[in-house]
């Protein structure tokens, strides 16, 4: 961190990153204006100050979508997809990181192996064991490629390994087994790396579109990428109705980001660095 | 002393590979939940996926064995290189604008500024919006009849692009969403970068007679290397997935002029039941984003600096 200079100098990247931020601002603004703007009066051109605000998009919105059921489902998968990266991830960071075995690098290797293919390669015959099993339009379906990530795995096992062996050594002569070391010692020192991965896994959920477009058909298994992608279908030029689903789409995720903005970012950051 | 599990691995330091399955138990136990799923939902679907390349097939009615007839088939296609050459193109744009935008960011927010953190907030919003929400909103703010940066556009004398109803601009308007909203994720890394550079080295360079652009030149963006690479490296590979943005505004058109390669293998399959190539495509994706990652892993060693 460093002092700029001159005054002006101070101003005039005051005011840059000003016009910066209003520029990420400001499509969000526009996004609530259009949704209460009456539709009549959004072919005259934009406005700043709606003279005669309406919710009737919302109102439009509720009835083209169960929107308050696609909104639930996209958090409830986001919860429990992050819940289960977490748990799956964890253990497995500790197996790789503390218990010794034969094909450990074999079996390491197969991880790393499912790191590097992107999920398109997978889309198709993903697409169709869903259909073998009858699968499609289900919960379990929009889960089951999040069950568990490689990617947190390895940024757990990262974790694990900085965890001081001494620890575990000393938990062992007081008898503890796995189970408790990996309880009690490890996963409390392991929480930054923990929230690292919980905020990856929800966002990655949260923002998902193209294995739900796959997998899902019927309104009620919708997550709100999707809804929010058929109501475009629906009302091509009813851009109220786009706008007004998309504030509900914003709001969750933006009341989640406020209260935990320093950490999702400061996770974010850690990846990076080496 | 009591015999126990790190006794055992104690051991197994000193002769590297471990003989017993004395703790298959533990092992089954802290692996399973993970390497189930990933077997079944990645690795199973993986070596299936080269199965269906292999063939010619709707979903529906048997597949039938066509060898490498499908690759072939690809690479004397014309789509194909068009879908690879718009890939490329929206890399090729998204790229420099994300970096450069992100490192002006990040110099400017290391600075002591007032509502600082706020400003890194603010910058980061769009980062935590979904990809189709954004391409929604911009699509509506890029909207060619009556979209607000026409409007202004108009309202100052300049052209009005079609955006996305225009073939020479549907990719460009793609790009521009994006980079809106990743510039916050870039702008992050980078200031974590720029965090980790020790202050003495500016003390030293100014007392050597450094001018700030040489100080720019020579230390911060030398041991912003790291930091680029992985941008680098992870925009790239993201950007050649790239396609929630282009399925929701602009569908791959008008007339295909802004199709990528993953909108053409959920074409293929989905519209017009041609799996077997999709496979194939996707194939071809994995092996040229494999193959960029490899030569800049490869490549670092000349320009990455780790301090």
């Amino acid at each position: 961190m460093r002092d700029t200079g001159s005054l002006p100098a101070r101003l005039a990247l005051y005011a840059a990153v000003l016009v910066g931020a209003a520029i990420m601002l400001f499509p969000f603004l526009w996004t609530v204006i259009t949704s209460i703007t009456p539709e009549g009066s959004l072919a005259d051109g934009p406005t700043l100050v709606v003279d005669d605000p309406t919710l009737g998009a919302y109102r439009t919105l509720v009835d083209a979508l169960p929107i308050w059921r696609i909104v639930l489902n996209s958090l409830g998968v986001a919860i429990v997809s992050t819940a289960l990266q977490l748990v799956t991830g964890s253990m497995a960071a500790y197996g790789f990181a503390r218990l010794k075995f034969p094909l450990k690098n074999v079996v390491f290797g197969f991880y790393l192996a499912t790191l590097m293919v992107p999920l398109q390669v997978l889309v198709v015959p993903l697409f169709i064991e869903m259909k073998t099993l009858n699968l499609q339009d289900t919960y379990f379906a929009l889960l089951a490629p999040t069950i568990a990530s490689a990617f947190g795995v390895f940024l757990l096992r990262q974790a694990v390994t900085a965890v001081p062996l001494e620890l575990d050594e000393a938990a062992t002569i007081d008898g503890a087994g796995h189970l408790r070391i990996f309880t009690t010692i490890v996963l409390p020192l392991i929480r930054p790396a923990l929230a690292t991965v919980a905020v990856f896994a929800f966002m990655g959920s949260w923002n998902s579109f193209l294995w739900p477009l796959v997998v899902i058909r019927s309104p009620e298994f919708m997550t709100l990428p999707l809804g929010l992608s058929t109501l475009q279908g629906q009302f091509t030029t009813q851009w109220d109705v786009v706008m007004a689903g998309s504030v509900v789409s914003i709001v969750p995720i933006a009341v989640v980001y406020l209260l935990a903005q320093r950490h999702i970012i400061a996770g974010v950051a850690h990846t990076g660095i080496k | 002393m009591k015999q126990t599990a790190r006794d055992g691995a104690r051991r197994t330091t000193a002769n590297r590979r471990p003989r017993s399955w004395k703790n298959l138990g533990w092992v089954l136990f802290f692996l399973l939940p993970s390497a189930i799923p990933l077997f079944v939902f990645t690795l199973v679907p993986m070596v299936s996926s080269l199965w269906v390349s292999l063939h010619r097939w709707n979903l529906i009615s048997p597949m039938e064995w066509v060898g490498l007839g499908n690759y072939t088939n690809l690479l004397t296609d014309p789509m194909t290189r068009r879908v690879f050459l718009h890939t490329l193109a929206y890399v090729a744009g998204y790229l420099p604008i994300v970096y450069a935008g992100g490192l002006l960011l990040a110099l400017a927010l290391n600075q002591k500024l007032k509502g600082r953190a706020f400003l890194r907030a603010t910058y980061f919003l769009p980062v935590v919006t979904s990809w189709v929400v954004v391409a929604l909103v911009w699509k509506w703010l890029l909207n060619p009849t009556n979209g607000l940066v026409n409007q202004l556009l108009g309202a100052v004398g300049l052209p009005e692009p079609g955006w996305w109803t225009d073939p020479a601009w549907a990719l460009p308007a793609v790009i521009l969403s994006s980079a809106w909203k990743d510039l916050g994720f870039v702008m992050v890394i980078l200031l974590a970068g720029l965090q980790s550079v020790p202050g003495d080295y500016y003390e030293a360079a100014k007392v050597d007679g450094a001018n700030a652009w040489q100080r720019f030149w020579r230390i911060t963006l030398p041991l912003l290397s790291p930091s680029t690479f992985f941008v680098v490296v992870i925009s790239l590979i993201n950007g050649f997935q790239v396609f929630d943005q282009v399925y929701v505004m602009t569908g791959g058109g008008p007339a295909g002029s802004s199709q990528v390669v993953v909108g053409q293998i959920y074409d293929l399959t989905f519209r017009y039941g041609r799996a077997g190539e999709a496979s194939a495509l996707s194939w071809l994706l994995f092996a040229l984003i494999l193959v960029i990652t490899v030569v800049q892993i490869r490549g670092q060693r000349k320009w990455v600096h780790y301090a």
